[in-house]
């Protein structure tokens, strides 16, 4: 995150997609330093389009996925200089995970950095998933948003593969066992 | 690489509005979300406002003079370029709205201009690209959408005496944005 920010720190006039939905804080943070902010609900848009719950089933119907991309990452090429998914990717089961990362490689402008966030060790039970919120560039409020099994875990060599597009993936395992994933086209 | 402490580990709120712990100021310039929920306030009889009211249906292009608060249903462009559009919890509007401030409590389907506000409240949901000056969230709102904000150009500075360096120190401390953050128990902060 430190990262990230640092970069929104040094640039100016870049545009930023938000992931996890609009809440005050993030907007503030981004705008205030002069760059725009798209904000999406993602997490809300894949349960309209495949239902609450455990829609992994439903997330391998062609006709679904073309629909959810289409609403969701509806953006010309290049549109974004930065992403911040969070936790989202983890909740995408394997043909939908692949699209959508393809759709965001697309999207993002050459040298644009993705954020996201996945679990480091594996959970088969329903977790706790969250909305976040940026307070500033070391701070991130998590609120709490119901909870989700995550489709599949990810070691590194997993997430290496997953943005084997993009130029680099740099990970840091966090204190609460989470690994924190940058990624740059 | 984030500063993580959990503040709680059970997820009940807080109330709406309580304030942060003085040892965790949080500093935002632009009015927060946790702002205690406010109600749908209709204008005074004296002041200038139309309504359209939640049976009107319009489609097509409505220029007002005046504050509009609309509580049906509308469809095409909307125009108060000096005035405020009051979006009520019926009112449906698919059109690109142009005004001083807009406060939304229903639903908009449409790019948005203002040169002041964006107020979007509790429940309200606005799908659109917006441009304005400031903007507030209520937390329960939806927006999906391109936020540009819109920095009006600083007045041209009226030539001043010069004051003393101690003067100049304590007005610049406060003019700080000074809005503090209420984290809802149920947040955790990373």
């Amino acid at each position: 995150m430190d990262q990230f920010c640092a970069v929104l720190e040094e640039r100016r006039q870049l545009k930023i997609l938000d992931l996890a939905g609009a809440s005050q804080s993030t907007i503030s943070f981004v705008t205030e330093q002069g760059h725009q902010l798209y904000s999406n609900d993602f997490l809300l848009q894949l349960d309209d389009c495949f239902g609450e719950g455990d829609s992994y089933e439903n997330q391998a119907d062609p006709r679904n996925v073309e629909r959810f991309i289409g609403a969701a990452l509806d953006f010309p090429r290049a549109s974004f200089d930065g992403v911040l998914a969070w936790d989202t990717l983890e909740y995408l089961a394997p043909p939908l995970l692949a699209t959508t990362v393809e759709r965001l490689h697309t999207i993002m402008r050459p040298g644009a950095g993705l954020l996201s966030i996945f679990r480091a060790q594996e959970q088969k039970e329903p977790v706790t998933s969250f909305s976040y919120r940026i307070q500033d560039r070391r701070t991130i409020l998590l609120t709490p948003r119901g909870a989700r099994r995550p489709a599949q875990f990810f070691n590194n060599r997993a997430l290496e593969k997953l943005f084997q597009r993009f130029h680099s993936v740099k990970f840091f395992l966090t204190r609460d066992a989470l690994r924190e994933v940058i990624v740059k086209k | 690489m984030w500063n993580r402490s959990r503040k709680d580990e059970d997820f009940t709120p807080n109330p709406i509005g309580a304030s942060a712990a003085p040892s965790e100021p949080v500093k935002e310039g632009i009015p927060m979300s946790t702002l205690p929920s406010r109600s749908f306030e209709p204008r005074s009889e004296n002041s200038h406002n139309a309504v359209l009211g939640k049976s009107v249906i319009v489609k097509g292009q409505i220029i007002s003079r005046e504050d509009l608060t609309i509580d049906g249903e509308v469809e095409g462009t909307v125009e108060l370029h000096e005035h405020r559009l009051t979006i009520g919890a019926n009112g449906r509007v698919k059109a690109s709205v142009k005004a001083r401030e807009l406060v939304v409590l229903g639903t908009i389907h449409g790019d948005v201009e203002t040169s002041d506000k964006i107020d979007i409240r509790k429940d309200a949901k606005l799908v659109g690209d917006i441009k304005t000056a400031r903007i507030v969230i209520e937390d329960g709102a939806y927006f999906k959408g391109n936020i540009d904000i819109v920095r009006p150009e600083a007045a041209k500075p009226a030539p001043a005496p010069a004051k003393p360096p101690a003067a100049a120190s304590s007005q610049s401390s406060a003019s700080a944005p000074s809005s503090a953050l209420a984290a809802g128990a149920g947040d955790h902060k990373r």
